[in-house]
């Protein structure tokens, strides 16, 4: 029998629209739906409020694989990564730091803490671009299945011990701990500065439900040192747009190639007849059948929402009841009518043309991680903030300005349950407000406009399971060949010709787009479509 | 060295003290410790640079169109007033001396820029027409306003409605109430103005423009940033990408405009121009060069540096030294004379100078790299250019509205 569609993709989010684009390009009849009327997923722009633009969600971009750039042509379809050029961290004393892509300038900054960390960093980051080396083949390959004797599978580990064993001896031990400690402990073996180490720790705990001296945090550090050519020494930028100019330079290639891409229509079941893949039920209660159905939403809900425990092996139902989404992290996005200078560095300088950490110190973000084990949000949270409109002014109107702020802990699984969300969230977005100002003085009186995300709100609205930014915790476990489930990491799934292709896959979430391109690949070199 | 009249705020801005000489000038290369900011600024907010140091001349007279048509490859003659057009100029024998722009700024009243000095070569042509000319260089200085944001800028501080001003067009005009003249020109390849003004005039535009410029983003641009944007934009640069004629002391060293890529500006088809007779012959023996695009092959370039067992790193600015081209069989048939990543377009590019046929869009060529000290090669395509060319650099917004004539210049 003839189908119209060659593969029809659940979710119009980034990783959706790449495995489109790559399979598009290979000649494949491909139709994408979304639910929402924008696309990207948590990765889109909206105007929520007159003139002013937000990344609603995601809101910077790091490891967009290049190749996926290259390969999709995404330059010349409107993407413009612009980096960010530092990472600032005031203190509430009226002290601050600020690190950037100049050596000498950050070496007089941290030496003002510390002259050891100073001469100690570039050595650090020296260091962990080498274990960044080793860890980029495994993001740009799928995860190979250490259970199997296939000579793909065997080459592939073969391959990922040479790596290891080329790393050497000081490297290969800096690497053991990387992977096992938390990550105030690793850098404590660095570092003697508390101010230094609470705002580099934090990037180990982002989406997680886990504090910075948890074990097994310190490893996300390396992400911060894969930046590739652009990234003399960082790996963040900020899309011109918004991070939905990435989504909709994804989906402009992807019709270019020749996919369909149709919003506003939800996908609320994927057929399932004789353990394989059918088609789609849309919300509107329309069916469309191809000859395999890749959803880019997230494993659980794909399994246990749209296809049906009664169709699953228990086992793997077991293992997606235990898959660990518990989002903790909210968002609070701002229009403000001017400028909210810092207390600690006024004016428009290169210290906000980056990303900004509230992490005081170590014991802050260890007590902000108290109120969110037992079911609270963070009086005192954990910040990262941007400034997208000092980066492109388009996000705003002239002279004023947008504030994204991503705001850990705020727990999915509140003490009084997840549905309690919605009366606590004027009280959540209060406490954010409250200690932003004690940073900047004047933020209150500026804002024109405030959008509170909750875990729920993530949840109701984009589809995210639990409010988890990353479609599952990037906790070791359920990383590689554990991602989202043991046996099923290779975007293959227990049901016949559907596939998975997004976040909730090798190798995670983040905007970098290799879920959708590593599965379009297995796709395609399989022949399933 | 000369400082140009800007200096008291450029010299102030430009943190990095990183200088250059520019005709005689001192430019600035960028103003903070890396020109990336401002590369990309010129494609996302705006960059002001320094312009001053371009050689400029007014022409004058009733036989200045006439005179211009004679020197320039363009036939100046035809162009109405208040437009602007991009040229080359060629000696008696074909060989390029130059490009630059030539501004009818009213009905008897040109101005041209250029890289070189030629007052003593116009005043030698221009026996028998009855122009007079002026070079303008140390009392005329320049801003260029380039980025998607420029536009937006000047509207607060122009006089007139900058949405109608149209791509290649001049006007004189109040800019933060210095009286200037604004042509919607560049060497960025993007949205952007070249602003000119006497020299008293000059600090009052550069505060006004940077004033203005603030909201907008807009960054001091140095000649670094440029270099990459002049890439992206497939611009080529006299003394880097082909060498005025007057310098050489080979013919081997000169190139005719279709050797540069620039034959585009040859107008044939009209009262004869110096160099035209030789660059009739030339097109009928056909051309043995052309400058075209490249693209040096990305996956290749990780590979080399792979193996040498160091992150791929390029020099996060232009390079403007020749490197060996060479064809499939391993002949050198040209030389890359720019080469850059593009953070514009995530692409490692260049303009080569390539014998042709290899110059057809597709050959597949392969260029020098030393990564680690050891010469190597990498494949390398020939790619259209512009490498990057946004609608908006000749988008007019306004244009839309009926068309009244065209004003007016006073000069």
């Amino acid at each position: 029998m003839s189908q119209k569609y060659d593969a029809i993709i659940v979710g119009g989010g980034h990783n959706g629209l790449v495995c489109a684009a790559y399979l598009a390009k290979a000649g494949r009849k491909v139709l994408v739906l979304e639910k929402r009327h924008v696309l990207g997923g948590a990765a889109c722009s909206e105007e929520v409020y007159p003139g002013f633009t937000f990344s609603v969600c995601s809101y910077v971009v790091s490891l967009l694989r290049p190749q996926i750039i290259r390969d999709l042509k995404l330059a010349q379809f409107g993407l413009h990564v612009l980096p960010l050029e530092s990472t600032f961290s005031p203190y509430p004393d009226g002290r601050s730091l600020m690190r950037s892509a100049d050596p000498a300038a950050t070496r007089r900054e941290i030496a003002a803490f510390s002259p050891r960390d100073a001469d100690v960093y570039p050595l650090f980051g020296k260091a962990m671009g080498q274990l960044a080396r080793f860890a980029k083949p495994i993001i740009d390959e799928r995860a190979p299945d250490p259970s199997s004797y296939r000579p793909r599978e065997l080459m592939q580990l073969l391959k990922m011990g040479k790596q290891f064993r080329d790393l050497g001896d000081d490297l290969g031990l800096l690497q053991y701990k990387l992977t096992t400690m938390s990550a105030v402990d690793f850098l404590a073996e660095w570092f003697e500065t508390d101010e230094l180490i609470a705002p580099m720790s934090c990037s180990g705990i982002i989406g997680t439900m886990l504090g910075v001296k948890s074990p097994g945090t310190a490893y996300v550090l390396l992400h911060h040192y894969m930046g590739e050519i652009d990234g003399a020494s960082r790996s963040w930028g900020f899309a011109r747009g918004g991070t939905g100019a990435i989504s909709m330079a994804i989906a402009r290639s992807a019709e270019h190639f020749g996919a369909e891409i149709r919003t506003n229509a939800g996908v609320s079941q994927i057929k399932v007849k004789g353990g394989e893949a059918k088609g789609v039920v849309l919300e509107d209660g329309s069916e469309i059948d191809a000859r395999i159905v890749i959803s880019g939403a997230e494993p659980r809900l794909t399994f246990l929402g749209l296809v049906g425990e009664s169709e699953l092996p228990n086992d793997f139902v077991t293992q997606l009841k235990r898959y660990k989404l518990r989002g903790s992290s909210g968002k609070v996005n701002l229009a403000l009518d001017r400028f909210p200078d810092f207390k600690s560095r006024p004016g428009i300088g290169m210290h906000v043309r980056g990303d900004i950490s509230i992490a005081p110190n170590t014991d802050y973000l260890e007590r902000a991680y108290d109120d969110a084990k037992y079911g609270d949000f963070s009086k005192k949270p954990f910040m990262n903030i941007v400034f997208p409109s000092v980066l492109d002014p388009d996000m705003a109107p002239d002279g004023k300005h947008v504030m994204s702020i991503f705001v850990q802990y705020a727990p999915y699984h509140l003490k009084e349950g997840p549905s309690h969300w919605p009366e606590k969230r004027e009280a959540f977005g209060d406490a954010v407000i409250d200690t932003l100002a004690e940073y900047c003085p004047t933020l209150k009186d500026s804002i024109l406009h405030r959008q509170v995300l909750t875990p729920w709100d993530l949840e109701q609205e984009f589809g995210l399971t639990e409010g988890n930014i990353f479609h599952g915790e990037l906790s070791l476990e359920q990383l590689l060949f554990q991602r989202p489930a043991s046996g099923w990491a290779q975007y293959k799934t227990p049901i016949r010709k559907l596939w998975l292709c997004g976040s909730g896959a090798h190798p995670g979430g983040g905007v970098m787009g290799a879920p959708g391109q590593l599965a379009a690949r297995e796709i395609l070199m399989g022949g399933a479509c | 060295m000369q400082t140009t009249p800007f200096y008291p705020r450029t010299s102030a801005l430009c943190t990095s003290f990183a200088w250059k000489e520019w005709a005689g000038y001192a430019a600035v290369c960028h103003y903070t410790p890396h020109s990336e900011a401002e590369v990309f600024a010129v494609r996302s907010t705006a960059g002001l640079l320094d312009v001053s140091p371009l050689f400029k001349y007014d022409v004058r007279g009733p036989d200045a169109g006439a005179f211009l048509a004679r020197i320039w490859t363009r036939d100046i003659s035809t162009i109405g007033v208040g437009r602007v057009v991009y040229s080359a100029m060629c000696d008696e024998q074909g060989w390029l001396l130059d490009d630059g722009t030539i501004a009818r700024l009213g009905p008897d009243h040109y101005r041209c820029t250029s890289s070189e000095p030629w007052f003593s070569w116009f005043l030698k042509h221009s026996r028998g027409f009855d122009v007079e000319i002026t070079e303008t260089t140390d009392e005329i200085c320049g801003l260029a306003l380039q980025g998607p944001r420029s536009r937006a800028i000047l509207k607060g501080i122009t006089e007139f409605d900058m949405d109608r001003m149209r791509f290649f067009r001049v006007r004189k005009t109040l800019v933060g109430g210095v009286p200037a003249w604004v042509q919607r020109t560049g060497y960025t390849g993007d949205l952007g103005y070249e602003i000119f003004c006497e020299n008293e005039h000059a600090l009052a535009l550069y505060d006004a423009i940077m004033a203005a410029g603030e909201p907008h983003g807009l960054v001091p641009m140095g000649l670094d940033a440029l270099d990459v944007a002049r890439i992206e934009a497939g611009f080529v640069l006299q003394g880097v990408d082909y060498i005025t004629a007057k310098d050489c002391l080979i013919d081997g060293l000169k190139s005719t405009p279709d050797d540069a890529g620039l034959g585009w500006t040859v107008d044939l088809e009209r009262e004869p121009f110096i160099g035209s007779a030789a660059i009739r012959a030339e097109r009928e023996r056909g051309p043995a060069w052309d400058l075209v695009g490249l693209e040096i092959d990305w996956e290749a370039l990780d590979e080399l540096y792979n193996a040498a067992g160091i992150p791929p790193h390029l020099a996060p600015e232009a390079c403007r030294l020749s490197v060996p081209v060479y064809d499939a069989q391993g002949q050198q048939v040209g030389q890359a004379t720019s080469t850059t990543w593009s953070p514009t377009c995530k692409r490692y590019l260049a303009l080569a100078q390539v014998r042709r046929p290899h110059h057809r869009i597709g050959t597949e060529l392969r260029i020098e790299h030393t990564p680690l000290f050891e010469r190597q090669t990498l494949p390398a395509t020939v790619v259209e250019k512009p490498f990057f060319d946004p609608p908006r650099k000749r988008e007019t917004p306004g244009a839309a509205k009926p068309q009244t004539p065209a004003p007016e210049v006073q000069s």
